[in-house]
């Protein structure tokens, strides 16, 4: 046992920190109020040029190879100033990497560098329908193969980074008749591909500088090069890959839990209230003991599900608990922090509010909390009997 | 980063487990009912080492570390939390300062002893008016001769009852509150310790917790551990790494009735199916599960960080305060799991459900613990 990270691990994280603080945290609040995403945008080629869009992606493909703990700790860095730039990372991340384990050699060395260099401002993943959350292998949109095509036809919704992504990953229904999860594949779909539509985007409480679209097949006609990993293979892909995605998400909930405690702690030991400091009171104190508690705790989760995940060991169970985990030690970390800021906190002149609203969906998407449940319940009762 | 234990850890872990399936879990009920850990469970469990572990060989300990020591605890707890408790105690509490604090001459003379659970420890701190806050004992020392003489009353000393050896805190002046606080190692079969009682408790029945009433207690000056007025500052390291202790007690508990309520799950069939497939359980089974992992992260990361001689204070703190905490939500969960019969004692969650509560309470309340932590956090 050895919990310290490595020299490279800690440049990584402090390479983060640094941007973080110069670059995202300026403008996050203008970002979380305004429209204009361009400042975004600037950032994610910045951050691309750093090597932060393939940390866990080898380097023949334009990655940084850095290993699961490095992505994981560069997350919690970057979203303790900007849960929008962060959840695009992970998205991002998350991409290349499901590429590099499933695509072939030329889809690798065509689209991953892409993501990596910042040619592509973004990767979608695009699985969530309508009709088919929690449950993906419902799935309505279809590819039927026409000669030497697939046409793509169907909508999916809650698809981050849709407006500037330059490739989606597409899961599709390529045989109706299979069993539930059977029958599904996985396509490369370039933007501009006609027929992909990218629709209305999403109005939300919080990361409102991360566009959430729908997507819209259309008679969308992509080669039958387009299919990536093994026809009807697809579902266990979604499913694999979102596993490693886990770590990305818990990785963003916790920084964004650190940030508010962070700041919050820093008020409570100046502002006075009955003649003295408020931190001075044991209800404050109690609030700093129980978050900043639960945040490190839901590091050495997290620590732990990349460990085994870079060292090969299975590690679903543990991504699922440090997921659940740290999002929820972040939401109730968020509500702390902001409750220690009194009336302060519920304005915009400080950034408590929008933590608050950020965190929210973190326990919701990669898989709702109650998903990671079935999860992590469904490997502890397997490994009996 | 490495979060897998070593391979001598992991001989270590099998072979406590190894013992405790054979020698504790058979008896573990018969401890609850009986108010008594056998005498013979004592001596195998010192045999094996259990009593000594992180202390050095040259005084007859095993010579392990920390991290050993919290794998001990955990093991023992999983099936019986008294005994696990009585490890820590002796261990932690009165072993573990005489190590760090005293002379080669104390360590030559007392340590073996101890290591070989000839004497069983205990650390004589908490009195009727002085609790969490430790500084505000009266206990008085007076120094005649080449001799201290301490009167006053302890309460609450886990395995008090041995009358082996004890660390002992009292003040030369309590208006000077900690700083009139000095530490002495003294033979608890001296004239003037009195035992006033056995406290009759909700869990951790195996163990003694009894109640002393010192009267002119004579003290050999030699005895004197530490510096004078060194005594709070020596409980406050001693309790940091007690803490440990009883986290991977917390934890063992959490585990011991983690598994049955597992086990039971399975097996039991209502609504025509296995209770386990219904989500109400699964989701709770997650809950308790994520509770004990990160518990024992925590722990874990606490003895690595003392075998590393980093500062470990707040990391003992969270982990105490967090094992303990996921051990009363856990054991109460299991309880649920069982329904009716989780109630009754043959299942043995019931007792594991009163063996935990005292995690929460002893070694410093998860009051006390809240308080180092957001002290640490706010300095």
């Amino acid at each position: 046992m050895y919990l310290d990270l490595t020299e490279e691990q800690k440049l990584i994280q402090e390479t983060a920190r640094d941007f973080a603080k110069a670059e995202l945290e300026p403008v996050a609040a203008g970002l979380d109020q305004g429209d204009d995403r361009t400042p975004m945008l600037a950032n994610l080629k910045k951050l691309a040029d750093l090597g932060f869009m393939g940390l866990n992606v080898k380097e023949q493909y334009g990655g940084t190879e850095a290993g699961v703990i490095a992505f994981s700790v560069a997350m919690t860095e970057i979203a303790r100033a900007c849960a929008s730039t962060a959840v695009t990372l992970s998205v991002n991340n998350m991409v290349c990497e499901v590429i590099q384990s499933v695509g072939n050699e030329e889809q690798k060395t065509k689209y991953i560098s892409k993501i990596c260099s910042g040619e592509y401002a973004a990767g979608g993943f695009a699985l969530t329908e309508p009709g088919a959350g929690s449950d993906p292998s419902s799935m309505a949109t279809q590819a039927v193969k026409d000669g030497e095509e697939y046409v793509l036809n169907g909508s999916k919704i809650f698809i981050s980074s849709a407006p500037y992504a330059g490739v989606f990953v597409v899961w599709a229904v390529t045989d109706r008749d299979a069993s539930k999860g059977k029958g599904i594949s996985c396509f490369l779909v370039e933007a501009g591909t006609p027929g992909l539509i990218v629709g209305k985007e999403e109005k939300k409480m919080g990361q409102h500088a991360s566009a959430t679209n729908e997507v819209i097949f259309d008679n969308c006609r992509i080669p039958t090069s387009a299919l990536m990993g093994k026809l009807n293979d697809g579902f266990r892909i979604a499913v694999g890959e979102l596993t490693g995605g886990r770590i990305g998400i818990g990785s963003l909930g916790l920084g964004v839990g650190l940030a508010a405690m962070d700041y919050a702690t820093r008020y409570a030991s100046e502002r006075s209230q009955f003649g003295q400091k408020i931190s001075n009171f044991q209800a404050i104190k109690w609030m700093i003991a129980d978050g900043c508690t639960e945040l490190e705790a839901a590091r050495l989760l997290l620590m732990n599900a990349a460990y085994r995940k870079e060292s090969g060991k299975s590690f679903a169970k543990e991504a699922s608990m440090a997921k659940m985990f740290a999002t929820e030690a972040a939401n109730k970390a968020c509500y702390s922090a902001l409750q220690m800021l009194g009336g302060y906190g519920y304005t915009k002149d400080f950034p408590l509010e929008r933590y608050a609203r950020d965190v929210r969906i973190t326990s919701i998407y990669e898989g709702t909390n109650e998903i990671q449940r079935v999860i992590i319940s469904r490997e502890i009762l397997r490994n009996i009997n | 980063m490495n979060f897998e234990l070593s391979q001598d850890h992991k001989v270590l872990q099998e072979s406590v487990r190894d013992f405790v399936n054979k020698e504790i879990k058979p008896i573990a009920m018969k401890i609850d009912e009986e108010h008594m850990i056998p005498d013979a469970l004592v001596r195998k469990m010192a045999d094996m080492g259990f009593l000594g572990s992180y202390l050095p060989e040259e005084y007859g300990g095993a010579g392990l570390d920390m991290l050993s020591y919290a794998i001990v605890i955990e093991e023992v707890s999983k099936a019986c939390g008294s005994s696990g408790v009585l490890i820590s105690a002796h261990t932690s509490l009165a072993s573990g300062p005489i190590d760090t604090f005293g002379t080669e001459e104390q360590k030559k003379k007392w340590l073996p002893a101890l290591n070989t659970g000839e004497k069983i420890g205990c650390i004589l701190l908490t009195e009727p008016d002085a609790g969490s806050d430790a500084g505000a004992i009266t206990t008085s020392y007076k120094k005649e001769g080449d001799e201290y003489i301490v009167n006053g009353s302890k309460i609450f000393i886990t395995n008090g009852g041995y009358l082996g050896t004890g660390v002992l805190f009292a003040t030369h002046d309590k208006s000077l509150k900690h700083k009139g606080v000095s530490a002495f190692i003294v033979d608890l079969q001296s004239p003037g310790v009195v035992i006033l009682k056995h406290e009759n408790k909700m869990g951790i029945r195996g163990t003694y917790t009894t109640a002393f009433a010192l009267d002119d207690v004579r003290i050999p000056a030699e005895n004197l551990l530490g510096q004078e007025g060194q005594g709070f500052k020596i409980a406050m390291d001693t309790l940091n790494g007690g803490r440990i202790g009883i986290a991977s007690q917390a934890l063992g508990i959490a585990e011991g009735a983690f598994e049955r309520a597992l086990a039971y799950s399975k097996e039991r069939k209502q609504f025509g199916k296995a209770i386990s497939e219904l989500q109400a359980i699964q989701f709770k089974l997650a809950d308790m599960y994520a509770k004990i992992e990160t518990s024992k992260l925590m722990t874990y990361k606490a003895a690595w960080m003392k075998d590393a001689h980093l500062n470990y204070t707040m990391e003992s703190a969270m982990c105490k305060m967090l094992a303990s905490e996921a051990a009363t939500f856990v054991t109460k969960e299991a309880i649920q799991i069982h329904g009716g019969y989780g109630f009754i004692c043959d299942y043995e969650v019931e007792r594991m459900y009163r063996d935990a509560k005292i995690t929460e309470i002893y070694e410093g309340t998860n009051e006390v613990q809240r308080v180092v932590i957001s002290k640490a956090l706010l300095s």
